[in-house]
């Protein structure tokens, strides 16, 4: 089976400026793949590279054997912005169930979801009546709504109580095992230890592409801020030196 | 956005969806509500009012604003709406689903279209019964006016919101596009005696025509081939609007 993820030497414009420059990797389905690196780093940018909104894109770009934003990845490829893009002036229930319409999903998928995300009691209440942590939960829940193939996730687990934030790396585990493929984004270094890969960012730049394992051993350190001030210090020397 | 492959019922039930969606959001939100359906009615009550102690001269001007304040305040609301839309992040999540522009821009044209008939029927049927408007022409062909200025405030909305970045700047569009507007639509002074050059541009504007039926419906007693001619430059104007505003939404963005 095709790469559920092929960037290849990929690039982004933005305001005159490359934001993300150069990048190439694979991930193989029923992979989960955590994206770090410190806020403004090129995380976002690649996403929606990868789900087809972002603009001024060159190099290869292809998810699940098509090219980027195709059409017909629509049903199979499910994408959460950084900020909770769900309606605040509906409730839950209607956001959810508005989303099942347009994917084409049915009801059930709504209870369904509401349970994953753990939202059943808050199910009739107004998105602007929760907090920032529930309404991540309300965007996540659309998320999970159209059992995509892949899931491009921006930073899903902000603002979530240590319990959520572990049921959720279990189902994101569940859906791995059944080869649903997993980018998620984190500025929270520790959660590198739920991913079976780590791509690292710096500078729109990929700086690491390993396991935390061996991402530690490497950089011999025990945890993986330490090891990201490594790859840093790292990283700053390479470009320090004159074509050596 | 997506191609359309599937088939059409499947698509329709998607506008459908939307539209039902925009309605239950305006449902959560009374004030709104209160807005779009009572304010042309206090505007028009407050109209006939201020003319109370000159007889006659509400006739003249209670049907060309009852065509004029449904376009401000639909346009208002429209390009409000949309612009969360846009900068809340949802477009965004719709764009990467299984979504057409026609489904979108339909679900919003459908959704506040019916708000639209609302506020000029309550508008209409106030000002005729309460406000003691009266006027030459069948009541219906006002009512029928004052309706597709409201749809035209509203595609007229869907299209500006792609301009405007903040909720701060698409009000300030009102200004900038529907106040030159009332300028030179024919209500301050008739567009023959106006300047060539402005009397020009007011003929590509749309207010100019919803002004000019209504001032024919209030004079003559029957529905005349110019008032048709209007009726037709207006819904010419609202489908214009809407595939302007069709041809703002991107998939992708910067």
């Amino acid at each position: 089976m095709r790469a559920a993820v092929d960037v290849r030497n990929l690039a982004v414009l933005r305001g005159g400026r490359t934001v993300v420059e150069g990048l190439s990797f694979q991930v193989q389905r029923g992979q989960i793949v955590g994206l770090l690196g410190p806020s403004g780093c090129g995380k976002s940018t690649l996403m929606r590279a990868l789900v087809g909104v972002q603009q001024n894109v060159t190099g290869t770009c292809e998810v699940l054997g098509v090219p980027a934003g195709s059409a017909s990845l629509r049903r199979r490829v499910s994408y959460m912005t950084q900020d909770a893009s769900v309606y605040i002036n509906l409730t839950v229930t209607e956001n959810l169930e508005y989303f099942a319409a347009v994917l084409g999903v049915g009801r059930d998928r709504v209870c369904l979801v509401l349970e994953e995300v753990g939202l059943q009691i808050e199910k009739h209440s107004l998105v602007s009546d929760l907090s920032g942590g529930q309404r991540n939960r309300v965007s996540l829940a659309v998320a999970l709504l159209g059992e995509p193939e892949l899931l491009v996730l921006d930073e899903p687990t902000v603002g979530l109580d240590p319990v959520l934030r572990r049921d959720l790396w279990a189902q994101f585990r569940r859906l791995a095992s059944r080869g649903v493929t997993l980018l998620v984004s984190s500025h929270v270094m520790e959660e590198a230890s739920e991913c079976d890969r780590i791509l690292v960012m710096r500078n729109g730049q990929l700086i690491a592409d390993d396991g935390e394992e061996q991402l530690l051993a490497r950089t011999s350190t025990n945890n993986i801020t330490d090891a990201f001030l490594v790859l840093v210090n790292l990283n700053n020397a390479v470009e320090s030196v004159p074509d050596a | 956005m997506r191609k359309r492959t599937d088939n059409p019922l499947q698509q329709r039930s998607v506008l459908i969806a939307t539209a039902a969606r925009v309605l239950s959001q305006l449902r959560h939100d009374g004030r709104s509500v209160a807005l779009i359906l009572g304010a042309p009615v206090l505007l028009l009550g407050l109209l006939s009012w201020v003319l109370s102690g000159q007889p006659g001269v509400f006739d003249e001007w209670g049907a060309l604003l009852l065509g004029v304040f449904p376009l401000l305040l639909m346009f208002v609301v429209t390009s409000v709406a949309t612009l969360r839309e846009r900068s809340g992040g949802t477009l965004e999540r719709l764009v990467t689903m299984p979504m057409s522009k026609i489904d979108f821009l339909g679900g919003y044209g459908l959704a506040f279209g019916v708000a639209a008939v609302l506020q000029a029927l309550i508008a209409s049927a106030l000002t005729f019964s309460v406000f003691g408007l009266t006027i030459a022409a069948p009541v219906g062909s006002v009512v029928l006016i004052a309706v597709l200025n409201a749809l035209l405030g509203t595609s007229l909305g869907l299209f500006a919101s792609a301009f405007a970045s903040t909720e701060f700047q698409a009000v300030q569009m009102l200004p900038m596009l529907l106040l030159p507007q009332f300028l030179l639509c024919g209500i301050i002074s008739p567009t023959s005696s106006m300047p060539q050059l402005l009397e020009w541009i007011s003929t590509v504007l749309p207010m100019t025509y919803s002004v000019d039926a209504m001032k024919q419906l209030t004079i003559q007693s029957e529905v005349t081939g110019e008032v048709w001619r209007d009726i037709g430059v207006l819904v010419g104007f609202i489908f214009a609007f809407l595939a302007a505003g069709a041809s703002t939404l991107k998939r992708r963005t910067p």
